[in-house]
């Protein structure tokens, strides 16, 4: 069994992706993934932070890293957002050295230190690196033959180049689904910007790149579609209705996390992946599968 | 508009900064301009941004409202033939801006950000429901209501909670401490 020290985030935890941290375990569970939640983690800052006082935001960083090495674990978050955080803390800390005398100063206050020897993963990657495809494939119990999904991987995931797919053209998740027996099909804005954050002060101009994204991945035929990002999963879930009244449009297609994808092929029930938090609902384009 | 502020050291200012001394590398390609999303509602281009900071512009570029537009979706910086970290260096604008107390009238990022830290800061975690009632109060509680079928919606499927995730009372110390530290050292400059 693999053992990884897990940081969920704010919203997969007890926010509102919480099916997202759910099927995560489970699907971790099937295939012998043990993730050790850090105890009194705290949130990543994300990008609010670092546009507002970037000492601070490496150190909200820097403390769960230093507790994840507590553990003697790499970190590991199925957020995004969080994983870039992490991951740019280390570069920096590692790249400047007086950031890193002013992250130990401040940690030292907290009566923590950080060595630098934890290494930030996305769930993502430790599924099909660490794990691989070959066992992934073994684990399934309902092929999902003949579904065709749409795999958005959004910015964070692979962007900047911290990743382990792609920036522009990432492969992943497209054979993730091959490997559950479904059918990637692939679509030019895969891993463009859905708005991030920007859904909330400035939401017009957020709406019109989730549009973009879903005429994209809608145009190739997807029944469904998944996602590695909880703000992504949000943005083109519960805005479609926005988007569809405001663009005119008259989107109903099903946004899903890519453990919730898993989990089906994997035979796990709707309740453990928590299914119904999807507001577009899924059931009746994997109703075959259920 | 006329730079009311002290321009000298614009350019030392922000390459002090971590991931700001890029602002050096900029070969005015336009690269960054061309792959970003929002560039057409920046009232500057990000390749514009770095011209302006390079003639010490220091006002014009700290008033703008395009450090705020930036999604953070890391386009440009992975395809900067200089190697500068685009997003980082709006980044570093974004926190210029804040430590000079420029107010950005025409775009509420800010305000949400500032939101979400204050929850961040006092919490050590980020309640999405508070955080977001506190900014539409904060801002326009009538563009709540635009908002509210959203809200509706999410509340049905079990995704939005009144009650948040808590750090124990010894972690949110430990954490209060370590910011109030990093707060008394004044910035990563």
């Amino acid at each position: 069994m693999k053992q990884y020290a897990y940081f969920p985030g704010c919203s997969a935890s007890e926010g509102g992706a919480r099916a997202y941290g759910h099927s995560a375990l489970a699907v971790s569970r099937v295939l012998n993934v043990e993730l050790v939640e850090i105890e009194d983690w705290n949130c990543c800052g994300s990008t609010p932070y670092s546009s507002f006082e970037e000492l601070a935001s490496f150190c909200l960083s820097a403390r769960n890293l230093a507790l994840a090495e507590q553990k003697g674990l790499d970190i590991v978050t199925p957020c995004s957002s969080c994983y870039v955080i992490l991951s740019r803390t280390n570069a920096y800390l590692k790249q400047y050295p007086h950031l890193k005398a002013q992250v130990d100063e401040s940690l030292a206050a907290g009566g923590l230190e950080y060595h630098g020897t934890v290494r930030a993963r996305h769930l993502l990657d430790v599924f099909v690196n660490d794990i691989g495809y070959d066992a992934i494939g073994a684990a399934v119990k309902r092929s999902l033959e003949g579904l065709k999904v749409a795999p958005y991987y959004g910015c964070q995931l692979v962007r900047p180049k911290f990743g382990f797919d792609h920036p522009e053209n990432p492969r992943s998740m497209d054979m993730l689904i091959t490997c559950l027996g479904g059918e990637p099909i692939d679509f030019p804005m895969k891993a463009r910007c859905c708005g991030g954050s920007l859904i909330i002060p400035e939401e017009d101009l957020a709406l019109e790149l989730i549009g973009k994204i879903l005429k994209s991945a809608q145009g190739g035929g997807a029944e469904c579609l998944i996602t590695p990002c909880p703000l992504c999963q949000t943005n083109l879930d519960a805005y479609q209705s926005q988007v569809n009244k405001k663009l005119h449009t008259s989107f109903n297609f099903p946004i899903l996390f890519f453990t919730q994808l898993m989990g089906l092929a994997f035979g796990l029930s709707e309740e453990e992946l928590g299914l119904r938090s999807c507001i577009v609902p899924a059931e009746k384009a994997l109703a075959k599968y259920l | 508009m006329v730079s009311n502020l002290k321009t000298g050291s614009f350019v030392d200012e922000i390459s002090a900064i971590p991931g700001g001394e890029g602002v050096h590398n900029c070969i005015q390609c336009g690269t960054c301009t061309a792959s970003c999303p929002n560039a057409d509602k920046m009232d500057h281009t990000p390749s514009e941004l770095i011209a302006m900071a390079r003639a010490g512009m220091k006002n014009e570029v700290l008033s703008s409202n395009a450090m705020w537009y930036c999604l953070s979706c890391y386009l440009c910086t992975v395809r900067c033939p200089r190697g500068i970290k685009q997003t980082d260096l709006m980044h570093a604008l974004e926190c210029l801006a804040v430590r000079e107390g420029v107010s950005h009238g025409r775009t509420l990022t800010p305000a949400m950000y500032r939101s979400f830290n204050d929850f961040v800061y006092s919490l050590g975690t980020l309640p999405e429901m508070g955080f977001m009632t506190w900014f539409y109060m904060l801002t326009n509680p009538l563009r709540a209501i635009r908002m509210l079928p959203v809200a509706i919606q999410l509340l049905r499927h079990g995704r939005l909670h009144v009650k948040a995730r808590r750090l124990t009372q010894k972690g949110t110390e430990q954490l209060r401490a370590i910011l109030d530290k990093a707060e008394s050292l004044g910035g990563a400059s």
